[in-house]
């Protein structure tokens, strides 16, 4: 469903992605690791359109996104969360989701619906007239899913949605995207919590320095000897002990 | 809540009846300038693209249909939607430049500004226009010309056009595109990501603005029987416009509205009052003085405190 041929970005002196190819299945989902200034959110940006790549192509369901603008991007199935989490903070929680619910649907009554319905789902309900910018982290975290879940994507890129998070408190979001995933939502997962992203991604993709290092299952990544020096070595040991 | 709504019309509808000829004026400023600040508010309030310019569209629909009358004896019945629509279509170019270009913030007020300023210089170079001494309308009393002898008439017309706009408003902020806008106002990219098309909703933002805005242009023409382009077109018009929703509340649908009742009647008396003095420019100072209080102690405005105040009472007993 989506399919990136030899992407690349550059910032004034610095190549943040280089000619990266990765493709994904329906219903899949793909993690993305790396160290920190890999290249990660940048390609997520690209993907999404919020940069536009200086070459490659990116093809969303056989049709090319490079050029179309994010809310476009969105209304095609592709929706992404920031990794810093940007609520709408004057708005409640319930406005928050429902904005994300009005890109199915034009009436605001049917919007507050979906809006709710994907709350319970995320374990917000009580919270729905609280001011996002009044959440915790954690809730600030799941506010995000929700409002992503709410425009009804086929494909949703989650970036770092579990940075910050205690263990229980990730363990919630795992299962959440778990339950996601089981309803036929494939996800791009860029995560940092090596557990979660070993346990619930089917295949992993390694960048460092912008390129693509190692692709396949978890248990080939973890013990791939570019991958341990590039990045998991202590990360992962740690995360296995802790 | 309804009924405290259905009274307070019922005394604006038969208030007239037991004003002087001062106090009518009083509130036909109110209603006016509640009207075009609830114009301004859709944009500057809701969205957050503020516009420190907004003078231009009353300035282009009221000389438009001034125009128009003059020239082509056009009733500014329908010129004021002829009006309206000028303006729109100025509201779409400044909003096609500032939102395609991703002017933001401060940015996106110097382009109204400036367009303001273009206007009030190009319209005061114009002879049809009347130039830099503007257009005058001689009163003929035809209602039919958009001229009435008795002020009752001005009264409920602002009364009607305050109520129109507020009505627009009110659909808008229920509607997917005041969702829309509250979200672009908080974080634009966010709302992109969720599937917002923040320049199509700005661009239908500003040029619904615009040609409210406009429409007013007309009753400004003919309530003050002339048209000055260092006046129609200037910045302090266009501070006028602004300040009424801030005081109030920008974003909130009655923010304009009490923020009118509040500053219109202040404007009046301090204009009157220190003209009388020679001093006639010592009314801005008061309004400077009051907005920095407000900026001060209700950053929100006077309505959500209001609303605040109301709803901690309610909740404590
Ligand atoms: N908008 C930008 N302008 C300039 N440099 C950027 C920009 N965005 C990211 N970078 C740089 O690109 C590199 C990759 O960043 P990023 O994609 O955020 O990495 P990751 O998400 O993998 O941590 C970093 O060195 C970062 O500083
Ligand atoms: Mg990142």
């Amino acid at each position: 469903m989506l399919e990136v041929r030899g992407l690349s970005k550059r910032f004034g002196g610095l190549q943040a992605v280089c000619d990266l190819s990765l493709s994904m299945a329906e219903g899949e989902v793909l993690g993305l690791i790396g160290p920190n200034g890999a290249g990660k959110t940048t390609a997520f940006n690209l993907i999404s359109g919020f940069l536009v790549p200086d070459s490659g192509e990116i093809k969303f369901r056989g049709r090319s996104v490079v050029g179309l603008r994010p809310h476009q991007i969105c209304h095609l199935g592709l929706t992404r969360t920031f990794q810093l989490v940007r609520p709408f903070p004057h708005l409640s929680v319930l406005e928050n989701v429902k904005v994300g619910a009005l890109a199915r649907t034009a009436s605001v009554r049917e919007a507050a619906g979906k809006a709710r319905h994907v709350l319970e789902e995320v374990g917000l309900l009580a919270k729905v007239e609280v001011h996002a910018g009044e959440l915790t982290l954690a809730e600030r975290k799941r506010l995000e899913l929700a409002r992503a879940l709410a425009t009804e994507p086929v494909l949703l890129l989650l970036d770092e949605v579990m940075a910050g998070l205690t263990a229980t408190e990730t363990e919630r979001i795992v299962e959440l995207i778990r339950a996601i995933n089981r309803r036929g939502v494939a996800i791009l997962l860029i995560e940092h919590v090596m557990r979660a992203v070993m346990s619930l991604s089917g295949r992993i993709i390694v960048l460092n320095y912008g390129e693509r290092i190692a692709e396949g299952p978890p248990a080939v990544i973890a013990n791939d000897a570019r991958v341990i020096e590039a990045y998991l070595g202590e990360e992962y040991v740690g995360a296995t002990q802790g | 809540m309804r009924w405290a709504a259905l009274g307070a019309l019922a005394v604006l509808l038969v208030l007239p009846n037991f004003l002087g000829s001062y106090l009518l004026t009083v509130f036909i400023f109110i209603f006016f300038y509640a009207y075009l600040g609830q114009a301004w508010n859709l944009l500057g309030g809701y969205g957050g693209q503020i516009s420190l310019g907004h003078a231009a569209f009353v300035g282009i629909g009221g000389y438009t249909s001034t125009y128009l009358a003059m020239t082509y004896k056009l009733s500014p019945w329908i010129g004021m939607f002829v009006g309206g629509a000028a303006a729109a279509c100025l509201g779409a170019v400044i909003g096609y430049l500032g939102f395609r270009f991703g002017l933001r913030g401060f940015y996106f007020i110097l382009l109204t500004v400036a367009f303001a300023e273009i206007c009030r210089l190009v319209v005061s170079h114009v002879e049809a226009l009347g130039g830099a001494l503007g257009l005058f309308i001689t009163f003929s009393g035809d209602p039919w010309q958009f001229q009435f002898s008795d002020n009752r008439y001005y009264y409920y017309i602002a009364l009607g056009l305050m109520l129109a706009a507020m009505g627009i408003v009110a659909l808008v902020e229920r509607s997917r595109m005041g969702a829309y806008l509250a979200a672009i106002r908080e974080d634009e990219d966010a709302s992109e990501a969720l599937g917002v098309n923040a320049f199509g909703t700005k661009l239908a933002a500003i040029v619904l603005s615009a040609f409210l805005t406009g429409v007013g242009g007309t009753f400004y023409a003919n309530y003050l029987f002339s048209l000055q382009p260092n006046t129609a077109f200037g910045i302090p018009l266009s501070v006028e416009i602004i300040l009424r929703p801030i005081v109030g509340g920008s974003g909130t649908l009655m923010g304009p509205i009490l923020g009118s009742f509040i500053l219109s009647p202040l404007a009046e008396v301090s204009r009157a009052y220190f003209a009388k003095g020679g001093l006639s420019g010592v009314h801005l100072i008061v309004y400077g003085s009051l907005l920095i209080a407000v900026v001060l102690f209700f950053p929100r405005g006077a309505y959500p405190y209001l609303r605040g105040l109301v709803r901690g009472r309610r909740g404590g007993a």
